[in-house]
């Protein structure tokens, strides 16, 4: 097998892979191996703009053996590869490989089977997420990860990222909704991982591993049930800390909303200047408390949560009639990120988590790194669960702007490791955050995560420099093994 | 390995309780040589570091409840009991997260979290069993409908390696997806992939109030109408729970004023002669009789083949999991024809059988495990956690060392 640092050294890397892109074309047939520069530069990047590598080869497979198929070509010939949904990811974590092959899903878009009776449905990985519930839905069915780029995220991704979305407060994360993966394993074996079979549960670790422990080529996931009532509530607050107060309130009360969404003055102004949502004006904080399940238990606890919004002393609140109501007052929300483009010519997206409990102080130092730096940094965060989306703005036109807004960024993150939290909440590590892993977790913590790591792929082949800052040499085996022990006549060490 | 004498010095070097193994502790009749109860990961992480270094055979021991399932280990020289790690860490209640070390009785657990009014949401089927035990096997019970099983819940793990080396994997906030989840793979890993010494769980709120709503129903036919009934309807119940020889039972748990007329909406949908009470039915949360169980996994849609193939020990949730039970005294070869019937039947709707515990003549009879999808990547897995084969070796599937 050929090294990997022999291919990044660029000697032969060329003739190395036009042998495989004539392999694969063979393995593939029809138009499925893309090698055109011009169209190669197309999958340059994922929904992280600022990461880019164009690809060596694209492969765009149509069933999983064509997958199995490709992953053995790439092991035989010692090249690495990248398997990529829509990518819609935010952490770079489809990053292609210059050196290396992209495997594209997006020909693996078939829904193959619902079955109701039992809950559940199978899918191919390039399947749009939002298909699953739409194929469903008539049935009272739908699928509960809703990550805000639902409409065009693949379940396949979501599998990779191990998605959330606002409503994974109440219903859980793509974990918790997948029963059983097909996954061709980066030998080039298609095995099926299952949640309830018998063993390991491979799958457990398989979902959120960023693609690197393997592809997947087939998803059965859990429906569920649509719920008999949806109530939405809107309420403005002075300040952030008021706003707070009320979400602490809220969970204190024993209430498991399916969402409590919270966004600042600063995000409101950018919502507002890009789609007029509308928002109770002179808001400090907005907060959106949205209840969902057998009527009369939401009916009873949405008055608890009115009563203690205007208990925390919410100035005015909008409580959404219907569903076209209900689509207003989330308007502005989910609009947020890219509004922020309204006030500011760039920025970025940061996501880190901290304990609910923890936010009126870390909000507060985060307006204390603003006024610092000088930095303007909107807020908009999954307030139930304690999940912040910073939106860090830098004007990329001003000398070093990047580079202050990328410090405060990074110190937003450490913030969250310091009260307890984590870098990454629903966006991934990727290639963004895997020089901050060190930060949150020991040398140990993750040699022992790389054991799984080289359990599925001794040869580094699958996805590699993601997720992990250094690779762990899968020859290595931890502990004293063999030789002479240390306590060899001097067990008073201990 | 070392003799026991010297083996003992160097763990008691670094464990302040360190002692022979007593015949009646045997793990399936593997008498243990030594016997550590260490009270804190630093001292956990001693004795898996002089295990290592003496080449010592190790099978984790919380309270007992589930030590005879699965197979006898091949070597046992220390059992690495965890009822001196048991305390609790950490209660943040606001942000509805606990930390605790894995000797804590779940119900001790459960009690500091009610003065909170929070639960971890998970059924203790098995009185006495521990935090780390109720991982280690991946337990559950009714309220997996709703809740999931500790692979749902657990959002961290501490845990000692075969080296001694102490790793983390996850943290204290429920929504995190920073590097791989070790919480989930040793959730029922039988204690073959590292000592589990702490975890960090997401919590639920106490409900107000709850009801269970049951119903006598004739026949496979009738149990899987009822439980169909209710699995597609909004009433969003919290367990929905056949429990053999034939009843239909579902528990609900909300606000009072919600939860009533929930009750005579799910008694609707139930039909026949529906009872509406505040306590559970009998049997509730329990395993079936027996002193063979058999774990199933069987979807809705297997619950007819399931009750005709299994008899009347038998309890199922709507989560499509079950437990088979056989009666003391059952020949070995019933057992084997049993299970069988039970591989063939829930195969074809995707499901399968284990046995989780036998007397000796039924477990050396049957093939415990049954197919294992992916076994050679869990060896790989196995191999890497574990290369010397030494955390509770053959205990697993496929006899994994």
């Amino acid at each position: 097998m050929r090294m990997l640092s022999e291919l990044e050294d660029g000697e032969g890397m060329d003739s190395v892979l036009r042998t495989l892109a004539r392999d694969l074309d063979v393995l593939l047939g029809g138009d499925r191996v893309i090698t055109d520069p011009v169209r190669l530069r197309t999958y340059e990047c994922d929904g992280l703009t600022n990461h880019r590598a164009t690809p060596g080869i694209v492969v765009l497979p149509d069933s999983a053996e064509q997958v199995a198929g490709v992953v053995r070509e790439c092991v035989r010939a010692g090249v690495p590869y990248v398997a990529r949904g829509s990518g819609t990811g935010l952490s770079g974590g489809a990053l292609p490989r210059t050196d290396g092959v992209l495997i594209v899903t997006s020909r693996m878009r078939r829904i193959l089977e619902i079955d109701i009776p039992n809950q559940r449905a199978v899918v191919e990985p390039g399947v749009i997420n939002l298909d699953v519930t739409r194929a469903v839905r008539a049935d009272g069915y739908y699928f509960a990860p809703d990550p805000s780029s639902q409409q065009i995220c693949s379940v396949g991704g979501n599998v990779a990222e191990n998605s959330g979305g606002a409503h994974c407060l109440k219903y859980g994360f793509t974990a918790h909704h997948v029963l059983a993966c097909e996954v061709v394993t980066p030998d080039g074996e298609i095995v099926e991982l299952a949640a309830d079979g018998p063993g390991y549960d491979l799958l457990g670790v398989f979902v959120g591993a960023e693609g690197t422990l393997g592809i997947t080529t087939k998803i059965t996931v859990r429906l569920t049930r649509v719920p008999q009532t949806v109530q939405t509530l809107l309420a403005a607050f002075e300040s952030i800390e008021a706003g707070g107060r009320a979400v602490s309130a809220i969970i204190g009360a024993g209430v498991v909303p399916a969402a409590i969404e919270m966004m600042d003055a600063l995000s409101i102004e950018a919502a507002e200047a890009a789609v007029n949502c509308a928002y109770p004006p002179g808001a400090g904080a907005v907060l959106i408390v949205e209840l969902d399940g057998p009527e009369p238990e939401v009916a009873a606890q949405f008055a608890d949560v009115e009563r203690l919004c205007r208990d925390a002393g919410a100035f005015e609140i909008r409580i959404a009639a219907d569903d076209a109501e209900r689509a207003l007052i989330w308007k502005g929300r989910k609009s947020a990120f890219a509004a922020v483009g309204r006030i500011s010519p760039a920025y970025i997206v940061q996501d880190g988590v901290i304990p609910r409990t923890a936010l009126p102080q870390v909000l507060a130092r985060i307006d204390a790194l603003s006024a610092e730096s000088g930095v303007r940094v909107a807020n908009v965060f999954h307030a139930g669960d304690g999940n912040l989306h910073p939106l860090v703005l830098f004007d990329d036109a001003e000398p070093g702007a990047a580079e202050r807004a990328e410090e405060v960024s990074g110190a937003i993150l450490d913030l969250c490791i310091e009260h307890g939290g984590s870098i990454t909440g629903e966006h991934g590590v990727g290639v963004d955050k895997a020089r901050y892993m060190p930060r949150m977790f020991t040398e140990a913590d993750l040699d022992t995560m790389q054991m799984v790591r080289c359990g599925f792929d001794p040869g580094g082949l699958c996805n590699p420099g993601k997720v992990f800052p250094t690779p762990r040499l899968c020859g290595e085996v931890p502990g004293v093994r063999k030789g002479p022990h240390p306590f060899e006549g001097k067990a008073d060490l201990f | 390995m070392a003799t026991s004498a010297k083996a003992l010095d160097a763990l008691a070097a670094v464990c302040g309780d360190v002692r022979p193994g007593e015949p009646e502790e045997g793990v399936l009749g593997v008498e243990p040589a030594l016997v550590a109860a260490p009270s804190s990961v630093d001292e956990a992480a001693g004795v898996m570091r002089v295990a290592a270094a003496l080449g010592l055979a190790v099978v984790p021991r919380g309270g007992e409840t589930r030590l005879d399932w699965g197979a006898p280990p091949a070597r046992c020289d220390l059992l690495v009991d965890t009822r001196r790690l048991d305390a609790l860490l950490e209660h943040t209640s606001g942000d509805l997260v606990v930390s605790a070390q894995a000797g804590m009785p779940m119900e001790r657990l459960a009690e500091v979290l009610a003065e909170r009014g929070q639960r971890l949401a998970l059924d203790v089927p098995l009185p006495g069993s521990t935090v780390g035990g109720t991982i280690a096997t991946a337990a559950a019970g009714p309220l997996r409908t709703l809740y999931g099983t500790p692979r749902n819940l657990v959002i961290g793990l501490t845990i000692v390696r075969a080296d001694g080396q102490v790793a983390r994997s996850g943290g204290k906030v429920v929504k995190n997806v920073a590097g791989y989840d070790l919480g989930r793979l040793f959730c029922g890993s039988f204690g073959t992939l590292g000592l589990i010494v702490e975890a960090t769980f997401r919590l639920h709120p106490v409900p107000a109030a709850r009801a269970w709503v049951t119903r006598d129903v004739d026949g496979p036919k009738q149990a899987y109408e009822a439980v169909q009934a209710v699995l597609h309807s909004p009433v969003a119940a919290s367990a929905v729970e056949y429990i053999g020889p034939g009843k239909v039972a579902v528990l609900l748990e909300g606000v009072p004023d919600g939860l009533s007329l929930r009750a005579r909406t799910t008694a609707g949908l139930l039909g026949g002669d529906a009872e509406i009470g505040g306590d559970p039915p009998a049997g509730w949360g329990r395993y079936p009789d027996g002193t063979t169980l058999i774990d199933v996994t069987a979807p809705p849609t297997a619950l007819p083949d399931l009750l005709a193939t299994a008899g009347t020990a038998v309890t199922w949730n709507g989560d499509g999991h079950g437990h088979v039970g056989l009666p003391a005294g059952s020949p070995p070869d019933v057992a084997v024809r049993l299970l069988g019937a039970l591989r063939d039947v829930l195969g074809a709707h995707r499901g399968g059988a284990v046995v989780r515990y036998a007397p000796e003549d039924v477990r050396e009879a049957v093939d415990a495990w049954g197919p294992v999808p992916a076994l050679a990547l869990m060896r790989r897995v196995k191999d890497q956690f574990d290369p010397d084969h030494r955390l509770s070796p053959g205990r697993f599937v496929g006899g994994i060392r």
